[in-house]
């Protein structure tokens, strides 16, 4: 009986794939958006990609006579990479997601794929990734949609203007993931008023709408710790004791998203905790952000005003308290307080209302060069929120049914159309 | 001549003595009234909390100071040594010298599994050692492995830990990179042990066995994939503490 239900089972689902192919052809493995954002793609179902393309890695200085603070002395300059082919072709500059390095997994990925298609690729770090902030942010107070596209604008000349000796370039184009998907957006928009690199096409991958919208989200998840946020301790002590599991076999060791496949796989988690895992991620993230511009623009955050942190002060007490704030945080008692300062007349909802892609809706609407490439199920969107890439974008917004946050990037699908966008 | 080298090891001395003096001071510097910060620790810290990031450190700032030094021997030294390494040697012969040095490493191994008495790590190391030194050409091929022998790793420190000693305070070494007061031993003894051993094998004059020593160093720099100052986090020192600690309990329980 088991038997014989199991095989009708076998075969309506082959008579219901069969007959909805075309619809259903799209095989991502994790219906999950939590796992989906956690476990990134499998192997097995990943674009085929050159394991090895030249990529270069360099330092720029981006404001000349600008010392670091003492305590971040090492990060006085720009790191990027870029890998060039021998003859003329086009250039796509990468921008990583929030906190994320120019040599994160995902930069990597795309940086094989779009070389592997015949364009040089220019690797940047996120506006939010200490050393950009230290090295390249005018501010020190990242997260600010205009202020981070001028200096990712900045450091894209910057590095431009040393390549151009060596590299020919027929076509420009840019694109990122995550934040870096919405930094993608303000930068083309910039590009329209300098036009130093005239954009051709811009791709936005699964961008927030709203900043302070998937910021709240993702403060949220470190609420599923196991026995609450007072359990944060308890918690990342035992996500340690995996991360060094994984340490001894990893090939880098940045902190960040990209760490978590591993830990997913060490740890062997349950559903909430991946949510748990996903918002502790962030908080790594959170951390070093707000930190690092408490620090540059002494604040009095979490660091006591006039307290100068030299090469070899303890930043023990200051490591523990900054893991328990979240970027909301830093949005309420930093970003705001700063730009308000500027600027009396700014309210913290006009601000809030201004980190948005919805800032530019009227922009995005008629800019035929810029895409999206989105999902469904993407978990740092409120309910509600992803209509609005259909909304504006029409035609030009690809949505997968699934894929979470970012987790189908590296999948066929995913990789054949993100180069696809460039290609047309 | 010798009053050269008589002033270079007093320029050591010096050196040593001033990175203890400098390396003292944890302490900020304060440049003006200081005011509390929005969210100062003990608003938001619970000091009942156990923090899983406390490590015993009390040499923090000559464990800083000798952090950095590591960065720039590894930026300017060991990275480019390396590369060097990397571009003149073809891969096979790469693989070859990779595989010679773990072999002897597995000896030390095997030794440290005799003296923490596991005899099951010890007959699987042992069998390594065998089939790599018989078949594998004195080690130069990793036959075991491609065997599925399995690997262990134990090494001094591991067997102090499971002696029942403790880690004492949290050490960073010149190069090595960090370890603790018994981390430091356990190397020492190790290092001693490899050296040893690789000396009497293959039987080395002192410069020979030195030039094997430097080029042992670069064969295991180049298998680590860390890189100083390149994880994004402003804790990083901290983080590679913890991590450290966390790794080394956890050896020691396997």
């Amino acid at each position: 009986m088991r038997r014989a239900l199991a095989l009708a089972r076998v075969l309506i689902a082959f008579w219901v794939t069969a007959g909805g192919a075309a619809a259903q052809s799209y095989d991502y493995p994790f219906s999950d958006p939590y796992v989906a954002t956690v476990v990134g793609t499998p192997k097995e179902y990943q674009a085929e990609l050159p394991k090895q393309i030249p990529i270069e890695q360099h330092s720029i200085s981006i404001f000349k006579d600008r010392e670091p603070p003492e305590v971040f002395w090492y990060d006085d300059q720009l790191h990027y990479s870029y890998a060039v082919q021998d003859g003329p072709a086009p250039l796509v500059f990468l921008i990583a997601g929030t906190g994320g390095s120019y040599a994160g997994e995902k930069n990597r990925m795309m940086a094989r794929a779009f070389y592997q298609a015949g364009f040089h690729v220019v690797s940047l770090s996120s506006p939010t990734f200490m050393n950009f902030i230290v090295a390249a942010s005018e501010t020190g107070v990242p997260g600010h949609a205009y202020q981070d596209a001028e200096d990712l604008y900045r450091v894209m000349e910057r590095i431009w203007a040393r390549l151009k000796k060596d590299v020919q370039v027929t076509d420009f184009y840019v694109t990122g993931y995550s934040l870096g998907g919405f930094n993608t957006a303000f930068v083309t928009w910039l590009d329209e008023r300098r036009k130093v690199f005239r954009f051709k096409k811009a791709l936005l991958i699964n961008p927030p709408v709203r900043l302070y919208s998937s910021i709240s989200l993702l403060d949220r998840m470190t609420q599923n710790i196991p026995g609450g946020v007072d359990n944060f301790n308890r918690f990342f002590e035992r996500l340690m004791k995996g991360f060094s599991e994984i340490y001894k076999r990893s090939d880098q060791l940045e902190m960040g998203p990209d760490t978590l496949y591993r830990a997913y796989k060490a740890l062997h988690l349950k559903d909430e905790q991946v949510a748990a895992l996903i918002g502790v991620s962030f908080r790594l993230s959170s951390a070093t952000l707000a930190f690092t511009s408490d620090v540059i623009n002494d604040f009095g955050y979490i660091k006591p005003k006039n307290v100068h942190l030299t090469k070899n002060t303890s930043l023990d007490v200051y490591s523990r308290v900054a893991h328990r704030l979240g970027f909301t945080d830093y949005f309420h008692y930093v970003f705001y307080p700063y730009f308000k300062a500027k600027d009396p007349s700014l309210t913290r909802s006009g601000l809030i209302e201004e980190m948005s892609l919805a800032d530019m809706e009227d922009y995005l609407r008629g800019a035929q060069k810029i895409e999206v490439m989105h999902n469904q199920d993407d978990i740092i969107l409120q309910p509600g929120e992803i209509d609005f890439f259909r909304r504006v974008f029409g035609e030009r917004a690809t949505i997968y049914p699934k894929g979470g946050h970012c987790g189908n990037m590296a999948y066929r699908d995913n990789v054949a159309h993100m180069v696809g966008v460039f290609k047309q | 001549m010798g009053k050269s080298m008589e002033a270079r090891r007093a320029g050591l001395l010096g050196f040593i003595v001033l990175l203890a003096a400098v390396g003292c001071s944890t302490a900020p510097v304060q440049e003006g009234p200081v005011v509390e910060p929005i969210f100062p620790a003990s608003k938001v810290l619970d000091p009942r909390t156990h923090y899983a990031s406390e490590v015993y450190d009390p040499w923090e700032g000559f464990n800083r100071t000798i952090y950095r030094f590591n960065y720039r021997f590894d930026r300017y030294v060991f990275l480019p040594a390396m590369n060097v390494y990397k571009a003149v040697t073809p891969d096979v012969a790469e693989k070859g010298i990779h595989n010679f040095f773990r072999n002897i490493v597995d000896v030390s191994t095997l030794i440290n599994c005799i003296l923490q008495g596991r005899p099951d790590t010890a007959v699987v190391t042992l069998t390594r050692i065998i089939w790599n030194t018989t078949i594998g050409l004195g080690g130069l091929i990793n036959v075991a492995s491609a065997l599925d022998v399995p690997r262990p790793e134990e090494d001094f420190g591991q067997t102090l830990g499971r002696w029942g000693i403790g880690a004492g305070p949290y050490l960073v070494l010149p190069i090595v990179g960090p370890s603790s007061v018994r981390g430091a031993i356990g190397f020492g003894a190790d290092f001693l042990m490899v050296t040893g051993i690789r000396d009497w094998a293959i039987d080395l004059k002192t410069w020979q066995s030195m030039t094997l020593t430097v080029l042992q160093s670069i064969d295991i720099r180049a298998h680590i994939p860390f890189r100083y100052y390149e994880t994004g986090s402003a804790f990083e020192y901290d983080m590679v503490r913890w991590l450290y600690s966390t790794k080394r309990e956890l050896d020691i329980e396997k």
